[in-house]
């Protein structure tokens, strides 16, 4: 039995998986220049490894000084949203195969936000217009003295919206937050209907209230850059657009 | 990082830049921050957002009846003349029809524009005087046009 296995593996490790990426990353360091560089790095890898191991390779191998933000590395903790060929992303969830390894892969920061250094961001506007929507559970009355019970269906209303990992791929993938960061952009409106619509809820018209201003929900131009770009497939703009209606429904 | 440090703003002296030094940040134009003024309360924004849709309804029926009577319905653009108008406006309906039209279309427009303006123009100066040169223009156009249609006199030489 022993002997077919490493034979196996002797075959696969002749045909080699690895094939040579160019990684075209946009490098900015205020410590050496104000000026914005592209600087391609050539990596070994295997195509069916993600981006993320990609830059690894870069900062462990080729050069320490390229700074980017990852915690978590599998999709969960929302640290390493970046522009990848274009197109607002996740680095731990973007397959090597799946974006043409044959052309240069293009790494940006995620617009609209202030750069730092290389790929990391100011995140400050994005999380001040996330703790402006009031994204925690407000209660009128005693607190039960059991826990607050939830239908299926009630649940149900705002499962889509509690997906969200506020990594930023849909704020910065937004037109009207490009130009204007007044604007509170598809996180802080996802994580507003997240409690919206909650049953349990009682802070609903508050949050409404807020998205009501004039930088609210009315500034959502429905382009769909949000609901492309979002790594956990929240329909965000439909999300918008039942805030929009709810407002409407209230005064009406 | 490659050596290469030139600046973007070309040498100048003491641009040097180093950890002591760093260079300045590219900050947005307008960010938000815990400063940021709670202004707008009252449903404006959402008035003018449902007013967009509601006349735009309204308005694709207004425009292509309009298109379809002045441009191709009997003989075509070739018939409209003074004769041609001073009659149309001899019926109350037609008035109507074309005072509607004048100011839904014209706040539709106004309105499309003040969007363009908030989200494009990013200094407060910018905005006002653009905004100011758009309402300024609108009110006239409003104004002329309603003042024509009411007083329109068929029989001026």
């Amino acid at each position: 039995m022993a002997t077919p296995v490493l034979d196996k593996v002797e075959k696969e490790s002749a045909a080699s998986p690895y094939i040579t990426v160019t990684f075209r990353v946009r490098r900015f360091n205020p410590e050496v220049s104000d000026a914005v560089v592209w600087e391609d790095f050539q990596v070994e890898i295997d195509p069916k490894e993600r981006v993320l191991d990609g830059l690894h390779k870069i900062k462990w191998d080729l050069d320490g000084t390229l700074t980017f933000r990852r915690s978590c590395a599998h999709g969960i903790c929302g640290s390493d949203a970046m522009r990848i060929n274009g197109k607002n992303r996740l680095a731990c969830k973007t397959l090597i195969k799946d974006l043409n390894p044959e052309k240069p892969i293009t790494i940006e920061p995620i617009k609209g936000l202030t750069v730092l250094k290389d790929l990391v961001v100011d995140m400050e506007p994005f999380f001040q217009a996330y703790r402006d929507v009031m994204p925690f559970l407000i209660t009128k009355g005693n607190e039960p003295t059991r826990e607050r019970k939830q239908s299926p269906e009630d649940r149900e209303r705002f499962d889509d919206t509690t997906k969200c990992i506020l990594c930023a791929a849909c704020t910065s993938s937004c037109p009207v937050f490009w130009n204007d960061g007044q604007y509170f952009g598809p996180a802080a409106i996802v994580n507003a209907h997240r409690f919206i619509f909650d049953s349990r809820d009682e802070g609903g018209e508050q949050r409404l209230e807020i998205l009501n201003d004039k930088d609210g929900v009315w500034r959502c131009r429905t382009t769909f850059n949000c609901t492309d770009a979002c790594p956990r497939g929240i329909e965000i703009t439909k999300a918008i657009q039942e805030v929009k209606r709810a407002l409407i429904t209230r005064r009406f | 990082m490659s050596a290469d440090t030139t600046s973007a703003i070309g040498p100048v002296e003491g641009a040097s830049f180093d950890v002591d030094n760093p260079a300045p940040y590219i900050e947005a134009p307008r960010k938000r921050t815990g400063r940021t003024p709670r202004a707008t309360r009252g449903n404006f924004e959402m008035a003018a957002w449902l007013f967009m849709r509601l006349s735009g309804v309204v308005l694709v029926v207004l425009v292509l009846g309009h298109l379809l009577i002045q441009l191709f319905l009997d003989g075509g653009v070739s018939k409209i003349g003074f004769a041609f108008v001073a009659g149309r406006w001899a019926s109350p309906f037609w008035q109507v029809w074309d005072l509607l039209m004048l100011w839904l279309a014209m706040l539709h427009g106004c309105n499309g524009l003040r969007t363009v303006i908030n989200d494009y123009a990013e200094r407060a100066n910018t905005r006002l005087w653009l905004k100011g040169l758009l309402y300024t223009a609108t009110v006239f156009t409003i104004l002329l046009g309603t003042l024509v249609i009411f007083t329109f006199d068929p029989n001026i030489r």
